[in-house]
């Protein structure tokens, strides 16, 4: 199959060359993420003016608005595996799950007792929240103490994965659900670009959270102890960081929003099955490398653009070939700039 | 079925068993490679099933689309994997292990994408058929030569020998291997690359070639595979193959070849039995009842004996 020249390796190309200013940099946050972040913006709205040129007006602010809706769950699903990583070196193949776990508990109260949308988002997001929770005090916790490996780690966070999705299944089968939202009204603007209610709710629903969580990240004790903890688990102890705690609030935020993500996702997609996070969840892997793993602005910035990408894609090659978009991207970061377009330059 | 009818015509099943010791082979042959990587060489390979599946879909596609002969077809197909091994390898083997393992699972996702949706090549969800000739001549072959000693009704007796010596074979290959200064090497890698390549051994070039080895194996998993369930369509080669696959590996122990097929029986003799217990669950349900039982294998193994049933503590190594 011969790779078409499309946007994404546009893309990454550009970016990567006006990244490369600051190879010495070393803090990975701070003053050099909001200029790679800024650059990464413009490096996007040079890709929208290129697309509109070649492709028309309609088309590419079509897939832009796409790319957005994708863009805003994968970001808000990549940004808990981020900090999950970041604080706890964790790959957790379980997260995609968490989003199944979540949509689902917001199916239990929405279509089973009647709750409002609103409320079932509420409790899929406390639901999801608790899981990670108990997960961290059962497992998690218990094997640090014992130093276990990372490949026992990787291994149990795989188990793990498989049991609350066919946890789910068997308990409530494989068929395909719907959560009580409008998915037939619709609204046009800006010229043309067509998007249904609820996925325009999804966006910007979406996109507040987003800027909420970097806020958080960015200005809050527990953002910064976070990211310190992140950063260096040594350092951070030493400055009185209680990392008990933090890991407790990781969870708790990173489950927090992969439920919230999953209920989206099942808002925008119309259908959920158990197996949707999991098909997700590579799609999260590549949001959050394309963004530098273990940084969670990176995440945040890696999901839009992954979402983006992907639905620009489409305006060249079948839409099929969408995930495969995507986990060409995941490989060609890895091997162009592992340590991904916001990351800091290699340590070993 | 119920539990009663074991007890009272234990030869009643003994097809079933046997197609159950067929599914177990494949997945033994399927984990060595996974073993030569994940147990000999600490890359851990996430992509098993892809390989497995660019065996089998080359397999069928260049006797069925092109008409090449099997005896051809198979060494071809084999050879196509391990090159895969190698694309897939060249880059990945760089990376840090867990990026490795994402890696791989998405280059194995890839080439499901592909199955699915180059139809042309590969007939989309519909698979392929029609690349067994050969082994339909050799089945009967083999029945009759059985019926002379009155076992010519067992028709699953063909398939459970082939795929077990299939097995026993590249066991040997692969033991007789760890015993020469190549699989010293490798495991001198997993312990410590720096040492390694201190001592002039280019780590690099060895854990491609561990790579491109285990898709190749995984490439004969695939044939033995496509045979048992006479089409190549997708889904059989998902993700979850590997996942069980990596069950299989830590139940009977990282870092021994062997443990590989008694983890493979135990687990397959489980997930089969289950179906005796007549639970009130539909098919689906079932279904997900085993993958949920193979997660419970992984995490319960993993958390309280990660060397497994006849691994060794010291061989358990993930490059960080």
């Amino acid at each position: 199959m011969r790779p078409p020249r499309h946007p994404p390796f546009l893309l990454m190309l550009t970016t990567a060359s006006s990244l490369e200013a600051t190879p010495s940099e070393t803090a990975g946050l701070g003053l050099s993420t909001g200029v790679r972040g800024l650059a990464l913006l413009g490096g996007a709205a040079v890709v929208v003016l290129i697309l509109i040129a070649v492709k028309g007006y309609q088309p590419a602010a079509q897939a832009t608005a796409n790319g957005l809706v994708a863009g805003t769950y994968f970001a808000l699903g990549a940004v808990g595996l981020a900090l999950v990583f970041g604080v706890l070196r964790l790959v957790n193949f379980a997260h995609g799950d968490f989003l199944t776990f979540g949509a689902y508990a917001a199916l239990l109260a929405n279509a089973f007792f009647r709750l409002p949308i609103i409320v079932a988002t509420a409790i899929a997001i406390a639901a999801t929240a608790l899981l990670g929770t108990i997960l961290e005090l059962a497992i998690w916790r218990p094997m640090r103490a014992r130093r276990a490996g990372g490949l026992q780690l990787l291994l149990i966070a795989i188990g793990l994965a498989y049991v609350i999705r066919n946890g789910i299944q068997i308990a409530a089968g494989t068929e395909p659900r719907s959560l009580q939202v409008d998915v037939t009204s619709a609204v046009s603007f800006m010229g043309g670009i067509r998007l249904g209610t609820t996925e325009l709710t999804v966006v910007l629903v979406g996109l507040v959270v987003l800027v909420l969580v970097a806020i958080m990240l960015s200005v809050s004790r527990l953002g910064k102890e976070m990211r310190a903890l992140a950063d260096n688990v040594g350092l951070a102890e030493v400055a009185g960081v209680d990392t008990g705690r933090v890991i407790i609030a990781t969870w708790l935020v990173a489950g927090g929003l992969a439920g919230l993500a999953g209920v989206l996702v099942a808002a925008a997609v119309g259908v959920l099955t158990p197996q949707f996070g999991f098909q997700l969840l590579l799609s999260l892997f590549a949001a959050t490398i394309l963004g530098g793993i273990g940084n969670a602005y990176g995440a945040l910035a890696g999901g839009l653009l992954l979402g983006l990408t992907q639905e620009w894609s489409t305006l060249f090659i079948d839409p099929r070939w969408k995930l495969a978009v995507g986990f060409a991207i995941l490989i060609l970061t890895l091997l162009i700039r592992p340590n991904g377009l916001l990351g800091r330059p290699a340590l070993k | 079925m119920t539990l009663y009818l074991i007890g009272i015509a234990p030869f009643a099943h003994a097809d079933f068993w046997l197609g159950v010791g067929i599914v177990a082979g494949i997945y033994s042959i399927f984990t060595l490679g996974l073993q030569l990587n994940v147990g000999f060489t600490g890359i851990v390979n996430l992509g098993q099933a892809g390989f497995m599946a660019i065996g089998a879909y080359a397999m069928a596609i260049l006797i069925v689309t092109y008409g090449w002969s099997p005896w051809l077809a198979l060494p071809v197909a084999t050879l196509i994997a391990m090159l895969a091994g190698v694309i897939v390898a060249m880059p990945a083997v760089r990376l840090r292990g867990d990026y490795l393992a994402i890696a791989t699972i998405a280059a194995a996702e890839i080439v499901q994408s592909t199955a699915q949706n180059a139809i042309s090549l590969t007939g989309g969800n519909n698979g392929l058929l029609g690349f067994d000739a050969a082994w339909q001549t050799i089945q009967v072959w083999l029945l009759g030569a059985l019926s002379t000693i009155g076992l010519g009704d067992m028709d699953q007796i063909p398939l459970f020998a082939v795929t077990w010596i299939t097995f026993a074979v590249l066991l040997a290959i692969l033991v007789t291997l760890q015993h020469t200064p190549w699989g010293r090497v490798l495991r001198a890698i997993r312990e410590d690359e720096d040492a390694a390549e201190a001592l002039g051994k280019n780590a690099y070039a060895y854990k491609v070639q561990s790579l491109a080895l285990a898709a190749g194996i995984g490439a004969i998993a695939g044939y033995l595979l496509a045979i048992n369930i006479t089409l190549i369509y997708p889904g059989t080669y998902s993700a979850d193959f590997t996942f069980i696959g990596f069950a299989i590996l830590v139940l009977g122990g990282l870092g021994s070849y062997s443990g590989v097929a008694l983890g493979s029986v135990l687990l397959w003799f489980v997930l089969e039995g289950a179906r005796f217990l007549d639970l009130p669950l539909s098919a689906d349900k079932v279904a997900a009842l085993r993958l949920l039982i193979v997660g419970l294998v992984l995490i319960l193994v993993m958390a309280l004996r990660p060397q497994g049933i006849l691994g060794k503590r010291e061989e358990m190594v993930l490059r960080g």
